[in-house]
């Protein structure tokens, strides 16, 4: 919408001519100056600008919806209102039914945790068809890490669903559907991503995962100073694919320990003296989700693996309809199942912070 | 007043003054073939120059609810007189509604930032369903806009604030109004959701067209009274190499809703990221988009942590002094929170 040319919106002649002439031909380039910046620029009085970008910005805003007629949709066109279940009972309870279509979703822990592991799993359940309760379309598995083992997807296969897939050619159909690709670097995972966007309702692509963002960004720091975003597009991209596919898209991250210069309070909230003294211990146990506070207002739903005293535990760290709960599971030849449905509720912001004990 | 601060083409501003006609009287005197003449244009546009002129003459005369002693001002006890009998939006919580002065203030633009999983969006969806709450239980009975930046806005947690808004609706007046049973108002859940006009913008070019486009909106759906601007942050933060660009264009922005703020007499509230910022020697939590931008809200809300509770800071505000108050996000939305200690604390 942004950057339709201003020559197609149906502007008066004389108007649309001038616009031309200063060669400023897309809905971007005239929005970005202000209106005196216009009137100087091509030379008309006020009034007319101010008609001109009236009407520009009526015709390059998006059409609103009511939140009723959202929700209409929602039930109508979409299985289950629009979520994936997990088969984690539990979970999918305090996520109001599995995870959700058109946002994004991201499991972060610490290396080994399961993420790989709950990946696989919900790549499984996204290519069994319809009737055994899965999407029934192809799955889009962007491996960066070279992590993907196909063996084992079919091993939680015929752990989770026996009866389903000692049907003959069963397995064949659902490995069949899932696509993995294993992008080099940034530059080739963008040039798939484009490729991805085209292909994504053609064929009935309706889950992307992509295992891990953050692997794709660790290498690419060796030419000149850090950007201070450098995923800023990317992010907008891959939320715009989930949005207008209406499909729900799982990213994995990574962590990193947390450093002494960590900001985690605002000027205005008063240090204690305890608290100034740093506890070192603190820092080699605790981490902090890699990717930096932009990613992680970026997410929508961000799931927390991590360990205590040996026992693993999922939790939900942000959501916009779910609680912060946590459960604790196990991780079994069908996957990842839980040890119970009740989840433990986790106060405050416990829920954002990652333990690694006992894991090794 | 001069000529040269006329809305006209500058080639037209040039030519007036360059055959010295300088100041507004010296064109009320001349006719307009004469004037076509001296400055070699056609009559048409002329005429169009003329126009301009009386309008602005016109506008000097009359200013709304002007002042003997001056035009345009409005006298600071009107004003007082206005704000006393006007309605806040009620946040859900009595400890911030306390904090904020009764509620979210209508004419004034309210900037609310936090760390990502604070509640933010959760404040914003429990404001676009307070809104709609009929005079009768005292709220404004008006419409909401929200602005989704980010595909935060998630539809079913929306259906589950307004009927548990709905909810306790109906207990109030089956409480406090077992006798007056003709003042019943029965909204249900599906009004408030057909009352949320919501718009997805996918890059900072819709987002300036969603605010100029907002005026026309308005006029044509009436009864409006809030706009939700969730985030007013995340299209600014990438692909911006021009940062003066980007200070430009959110000023601008700031301006406009602010005038829309004041010209229908409604609530802005736009939702914040945070960025860290060093400051004395070591890494602070700030709101995002800069030390400028916090300039453009008339208040300004921060929720953060403290321990295990949510709570919410006032940053800025003109006529609320600086204070805490804790809430909980709920499955019912927004409320107070249950701990023990509720006292508001000041800092």
């Amino acid at each position: 919408m942004a950057n339709k040319p201003i020559s197609e919106m149906g502007l008066p002649k004389s108007i649309a001519n001038v616009f031309a002439a200063r060669n400023i031909i897309t809905a971007k380039d005239a929005l970005s100056l202000s209106e005196f910046e216009l009137m100087e620029l091509l030379d008309v009085g006020f009034e007319e600008v101010m008609l001109a970008v009236a009407h520009i910005s009526e015709i390059t805003c998006p059409p609103y919806h009511t939140a009723m007629s959202l929700l209409e949709q929602r039930n109508q066109n979409e299985y289950l209102a629009g979520h994936l279940p997990t088969r984690l009972k539990g979970l999918d309870a305090a996520l109001c039914g599995g995870i959700p279509f058109g946002v994004v979703t991201e499991l972060v822990g610490p290396a080994g945790i399961g993420k790989t592991q709950f990946c696989l799993k919900l790549a499984l359940l996204a290519s069994l068809p319809t009737s055994y309760g899965g999407l029934g379309g192809r799955v889009i598995y962007v491996d960066v890490e070279s992590k993907f083992s196909s063996r084992r997807m079919i091993e939680m296969g015929f752990s989770s669903f026996p009866e389903i897939f000692h049907t003959e050619g069963l397995a064949q159909e659902m490995a069949g559907r899932v696509l993995v690709l294993r992008p080099a670097s940034l530059l080739s995972f963008v040039d798939s991503l484009q490729q991805i966007r085209v292909s994504l309702l053609q064929h009935h692509v309706k889950l992307l995962i992509i295992d891990s963002m953050a692997a794709l960004t660790s290498g690419e720091y060796g030419q000149g100073p850090p950007r201070h975003h450098p995923l800023g597009w990317h992010i907008s991209f891959i939320k715009s694919l989930a949005e207008c596919c209406r499909i729900p898209v799982v990213v994995t991250n990574q962590v990193r320990s947390q450093g002494r210069d960590e900001a985690s309070r605002y000027i205005f909230q008063v240090q204690s003296r305890t608290d100034t003294m740093e506890d070192p211990s603190k820092f080699d146990s605790h981490f902090v989700a890699a990717l930096g506070i932009h990613w992680a207002h970026a997410v929508s739903i961000r799931l927390v693996l991590e360990s205590r005293s040996g026992q693993r535990l999922i939790k939900i760290a942000k959501s916009s309809i779910s609680p912060s709960v946590g459960f604790f599971f196990n991780i079994t030849s069908s996957g990842i199942s839980l040890l119970s449905d009740e989840g433990v509720e986790m106060m405050g912001p416990e829920a954002n912070t990652i333990h690694c004990q006992g894991l090794i | 007043m001069e000529v040269s601060s006329l809305p006209i083409s500058a080639s037209h501003r040039g030519k007036l003054i360059s055959a010295g006609y300088s100041s507004l009287s010296s064109l009320s005197s001349v006719s307009p073939s004469k004037l076509a003449q001296d400055l070699k244009i056609s009559e048409n546009e002329v005429l169009e120059i003329l126009k301009v002129v009386s309008a602005r003459k016109w506008v000097d005369k009359i200013e709304n609810r002007s002042h003997a002693i001056m035009n345009g001002a409005q006298t600071a006890w009107d004003i007082l007189h206005e704000e006393e009998s006007s309605i806040c939006i009620t946040t859900s919580c009595s400890d911030l509604d306390e904090i904020l002065g009764g509620g979210i203030r209508c004419k004034e633009v309210t900037e609310i930032g936090g760390v990502p999983g604070i509640g933010k969006t959760q404040l914003g969806i429990q404001l676009a369903v307070n809104v709609q709450i009929p005079a009768d239980y005292g709220g404004l009975g008006g419409k909401a806009i929200y602005i989704d930046t980010e595909g935060s806005f998630m539809v079913e947690r929306a259906s589950q604030i307004a009927e548990a808004c709905a909810e306790d609706m109906l207990e109030y007046n089956s409480l406090l109004r077992k006798d007056s049973q003709a003042c019943r108002v029965d909204k249900p859940p599906k009004a408030f959701m057909d009352n949320i006009f919501y718009f997805r913008i996918c890059t900072y070019t819709e987002q300036i067209a969603v605010v100029n486009y907002l005026e026309k909106f308005i006029n044509e759906h009436k009864d409006i009274k809030i706009v939700i601007i969730d985030s007013i942050t995340f299209h600014f933060r990438q692909e911006f190499e021009d940062m003066a660009l980007r200070t430009r264009l959110l000023s601008g922005m700031a301006l406009k809703l602010m005038k829309l703020a004041k010209k229908f007499n409604l609530a802005v509230v736009l939702l914040n990221q945070v960025t860290t910022k060093y400051n004395e020697g070591s890494f602070q939590l700030t709101l995002a988009l800069g030390d400028s931008w916090a300039h453009a809200s008339t208040n300004r809300i921060i929720l953060y942590w403290n321990g295990n509770e949510r709570y919410a800071y006032i940053d800025k505000s003109p006529s609320m002094r600086s204070a805490s108050a804790p809430y909980a996000v709920t499955s019912r939305g927004i409320r107070n929170s249950a701990s023990n200690c509720k006292r508001v604390k000041l800092m």
